[in-house]
């Protein structure tokens, strides 16, 4: 937009959207530059939402936060911009794209209305393979046999691959208050895990982080030097802090994406290959699954796989894609299978389909809402679109602003790999919570009286013209102020001379 | 009433009443043939891994030996080739700790994704595939097949007890995108295409 | 054909020009075509807010204004959206059913109804970025939405290719969500304006002078945005084009 642009060093170039920098399109190039140093501090990592006991998650102030850190919002919206792209290209890449989106849809819809009887089927072929299988109805029950089997064994340290179950349940927090250890080995988890942070994003859990806010945090746990931020050095150090954590541990744990009924086989996809590291160097190895993994057969099995990394990352698979179907020799493994709310939304007309889910993430890439906010936004375990129809199912007063958190765009339902309508779903769930009163009393009142207005079409007329005419003659401090929200960061329409209305009726004669 | 047959009931109280048909899968192999081969190299190399080309004449695991010729711990499942590190010998995992290189030979490979197929049958100790900082991999490539789908109707998934696909080294992105090859698991990871014998049962 | 013009209530109340393009148009290709006084709204809002019961009385007032007519037009694709799909508050008689299957957004009535082959009236020679309201394009299926696998069309840059002069630029996230979303604007406004500040630099940075969209309420919220940060870029409804507006 300046000639001048070019002459100046990165740091001080202004970036689109700060209201000091443009004057009417053009960058004022003069004393503007000098002021700001050249080498500044590390912008600080915007923490998520604020939490308050039972009360509604306050998602769009937690996201406000974000935008305020500017290198850490525009971080987060490319590089999960870049991930959709490049699900895109794979996609381009396969005629037989919608069509394996069919069948993934399909395939899951089929078992979920069967779900009784996979699992029936899965767990005799598991025990037959020589597993142990448990069941939980809720993440308290989840906990307490985990914690069994461990004093069962004796067992004081356990490393985990990502479980997003485990997440749900509390997992780490009820494993400090009983004394064992937990040491997450996907990188993303463990650098949310030694800084005390839940993970924002479903496959990569960090990613709201600048490389300075790991090395901060690294320097904090692991004794990296805090002034260095290259990313392999960071990587490097955590791979060499863990690799002993991994050697010593008394049991490993791991999640499961695809729980397969025809041959009792757990599937677990990873890019580090740290859960075949937790499943195969201690000789326990306990697997959480919940119980809407499950698929039918082998076969479905390559839907699900072809789809799921190039949904997620753009690749055609992950680095790892480990299939686990029973012990190994002098090992032990253990499965535990966990409701948690899931049968509870299966009973749902309207949102049992969100079971589908294969947690690939894309729903979140595209979101541009997600995006700008972060996942930590949210504050519950799934953010984006995918948690905007969940989170509500766990809690429908602390999840209430969430489904308001979106504008129904719907290209999260276009990249969902098994045709999940998730904007509609949210639509649906705004009317769910209207009708349990789950709404602030302010909206209430405010369209409860829009609907009598706007079936009044005299009152309707009559108000029409005054909001222009006072529009029009208003000063700019009445109309651009804290209490009108749509013009804090933006211009309000301009009024026009007359109402669409107003000219029919001059210039086609109607009678009024 | 246990666990079991409260989420049970619960399941069968909540079921949607509805038909939903469980679908056929096509194989999605009817794009006319492919070079199995080359496929699975291009394949391979996009996902970080490294295709070792077969000498024209001689030595057939010569580019094997050159890869390991300075290693200090080279553990060996194959026949092929002699490490010093005896794989029959482990007791436990953490033992491999300290291997450089660890050579396997894959059941099966898949073109569509460079994908090798490693099954305890033949890694013996499974965490030798993890743990060694480097992974160099025999593959037959009479063994390659078209795609997943092919893939799944292979034997290994029903025989066994752990089958994993590897598809290039260990790695992430997890930090602002930037791409780590050794995350947690092996920095490289190598594919030598060379005709072998059946894989023989464990001693 | 006898067409009952639906002007929503934020075009009537800051886009009228936007109304008065509409009906132009449709007489010019030889219509008939009535504005029910009594109009007020199609619900949407409230809608949209998950208050479907408030919405009752609006739903039917729409529908006793609008019943009787061949078609029902409207230049506003989250309207005709929420009409077509989601007008379930009020009892579904079968002069609501007809009523709702007749109400067509402008672009798809021109380029699937009328069929139109050629505007001689319209030239535009101009650098514009076109913009699919998320409504027209997702729900109303106007154009491929770049998530799917699908094989390209576009009704609004078939109409618009009619349009002389006209030329396209190529936005980097042309289908990304301008950030509007009714209530959404005003109750997420930081997430909304940062949306838009970014649709608006987009367009920008691949040249255009004009952002040209079917939907106004888009276009507002782009407009204030625009504004917001000095960019001097343009708005403007495809209506407004096609009916022959020359800036």
């Amino acid at each position: 937009m300046s000639g001048n642009d070019g002459m100046l060093h990165p740091d001080l170039l202004g970036r689109d959207g700060e209201e000091a920098i443009l004057r009417g399109g053009r960058r004022l190039d003069h004393a503007e530059a000098a002021s700001k140093p050249l080498r500044s501090h590390p912008e600080q990592q915007p923490r998520g939402a604020k939490v308050h006991g039972r009360r509604p998650i306050d998602q769009a102030e937690a996201a406000s936060r974000f935008i305020a850190a500017p290198e850490h919002e525009k971080m987060h919206d490319e590089r999960l911009w870049d991930l959709r792209l490049k699900r895109d290209r794979e996609m381009q890449a396969l005629p037989e794209w919608e069509e394996l989106r069919s069948l993934a849809s399909a395939i899951k819809e089929h078992t979920l209305t069967r779900l009784d009887e996979y699992l029936d089927q899965f767990e005799a072929n598991a025990r037959s393979n020589g597993v142990y299988l448990h069941w939980a109805r809720d993440a308290a029950e989840h906990n307490h046999i985990v914690h069994g089997i461990l004093r069962d064994h004796g067992a004081k340290s356990l490393i985990k691959s990502k479980s997003m179950l485990t997440e749900e349940c509390g997992f780490r927090y009820y494993m400090a208050s009983v004394g064992i250890e937990v040491i997450e080995t996907d990188l993303g988890e463990r650098i949310q895990q030694l800084d005390n942070e839940d993970p924002s994003h479903v496959v990569v859990p960090a990613v709201h982080k600048l490389r300075t806010d790991v090395a901060e945090v690294f320097a904090a746990t692991i004794g990296t030097d805090p002034d260095n931020s290259d990313v392999h050095y960071l990587a490097e150090a955590q791979r060499e802090a863990t690799r002993p954590l991994i050697l010593a541990a008394d049991a490993g744990m791991t999640g499961c994406n695809f729980a397969v009924a025809e041959t009792g086989s757990v599937v677990v996809c990873t890019n580090e290959g740290n859960a075949d590291l937790s499943a195969n160097v201690p000789k326990l190895h306990i697997a959480s699954i919940g119980i809407e993994k499950v698929v039918p057969r082998l076969e479905h099995l390559a839907v699900f796989v072809r789809l799921l990394s190039r949904s997620a990352l753009g690749s055609p698979i992950t680095q790892y894609t480990s299939h686990f179907r029973g012990p190994r020799k002098g090992g032990e493994m253990h499965i535990v299978l966990v409701d948690n709310g899931r049968s509870e939304r299966l009973g749902l007309a309207d949102f049992w389909t969100s079971l589908k889910c294969i947690r690939c993430g894309a729903c979140m890439n595209t979101c541009p809402v997600y995006r700008r906010s972060g996942g930590l936004s949210y504050g519950a375990t799934y953010s984006g679109p995918i948690g905007l129809i969940i989170d509500p199912t766990f809690n429908a007063r602390t999840y209430s602003n969430l489904p308001f958190a979106s504008t129904l765009n719907g290209s999260c339902t276009n990249v969902c790999p098994v045709k999940i309508n998730i904007h509609e779903q949210i639509y649906a769930w705004r009317r769910e919570l209207v009708r349990q009163h789950e709404v602030p009393f302010v909206k209430k009142v405010v369209m409860k009286a829009a609907g009598e207005l706007l079936s009044r079409p005299a009152a309707y007329r009559a108000a029409i013209s005054t909001t222009d005419a006072v529009l029009a003659h208003l000063p700019r401090f009445l109309i651009y102020n804290g209490l009108n929200a749509w013009g804090k960061h933006r211009e309000v329409p301009h009024p026009p001379r007359q109402t669409f209305h107003s000219w029919y009726h001059a210039n086609r004669g109607e009678k009024p | 009433m246990s666990s079991r047959d409260e989420v049970l009931r619960a399941i069968r109280a909540s079921r949607p009443p509805l038909e939903r048909l469980l679908p056929t899968v096509p194989l999605f192999d009817d794009r006319g043939p492919i070079l199995l081969i080359a496929a699975f190299k291009e394949s391979l190399e996009r996902m970080g891994g490294v295709f070792l080309d077969p000498p024209a004449s001689g030595d057939a695991l010569a580019p094997v030996r050159e890869k390991i010729a300075n290693a200090k711990v080279v553990c060996s499942t194959v026949p092929e080739i002699a490490g010093n590190r005896d794989i029959t010998r482990i007791g436990a995992p953490q033992e491999l700790a300290d291997v450089d290189f660890a050579i396997v030979g894959a059941s099966f490979a898949v073109a569509e994704t460079g994908s090798v197929l490693l099954t305890d049958r033949e890694l013996r100790v499974n965490a030798v595939a993890y743990l060694a900082q480097h992974l160099i991999v025999l593959l037959d490539p009479a063994n390659i097949v078209a795609n997943l789908h092919h893939a799944y109707r292979r034997p290994e998934f029903r025989e066994g007890h752990y089958a994993a696909f590897h598809t290039g080294p260990s790695a992430t992105a997890d930090i602002e995108g930037v791409l780590i090859h050794g995350a947690q698991g092996v920095r490289s990871l190598s594919v030598l295409p060379v005709a072998r014998a059946e894989p023989q049962s464990p001693r | 054909m006898r067409i009952g013009l639906f002007i929503p209530c934020y075009i009537d109340a800051f886009f009228p020009e936007v109304g008065v393009a509409t009906l132009e148009l449709l007489e010019r290709l030889g219509h008939e075509v009535v504005y029910p006084r009594d109009q007020t709204c199609c619900g949407q809002p409230m809608a949209n807010s998950g208050f479907n019961i408030e919405c009752t009385n609006t739903e039917a007032l729409f529908v006793h204004n609008f019943s009787g007519f061949d078609y029902v037009v409207a230049p506003s694709g989250s309207c005709v959206h929420h009409v077509r799909d989601n007008f379930d508050a009020i009892r579904q008689t079968p002069e609501v059913k007809q009523v709702r299957a007749r109400t067509y957004e402008l672009v798809e009535f021109l380029h699937d109804v009328l069929k139109v082959a050629a505007f001689p009236w319209a030239r535009f020679p101009h650098r514009i970025g076109l913009h699919n309201s998320c409504g027209t394009l997702r729900r109303l299926k106007h154009a491929t939405p770049s998530e799917l696998h699908e094989p390209f069309y576009s009704k609004p840059m078939d109409l618009l290719s009619k349009v002389g002069g006209i030329e396209f630029v190529s936005p980097a996230r042309p289908d990304e969500c301008c950030g509007f979303g009714g209530t959404f604007a005003v109750f997420n406004e930081v997430v909304s304006t940062k949306m838009g500040y970014d649709k608006v630099t987009d367009h920008t940075r691949a040249g255009a002078e004009y952002i040209v969209s079917a939907d106004s309420s888009c276009l507002m919220h782009q407009q204030g945005c625009a504004e917001r940060i000095g960019l001097p870029i343009k708005f403007i409804h495809i209506a407004q084009i096609l009916a022959g507006a020359s800036a």
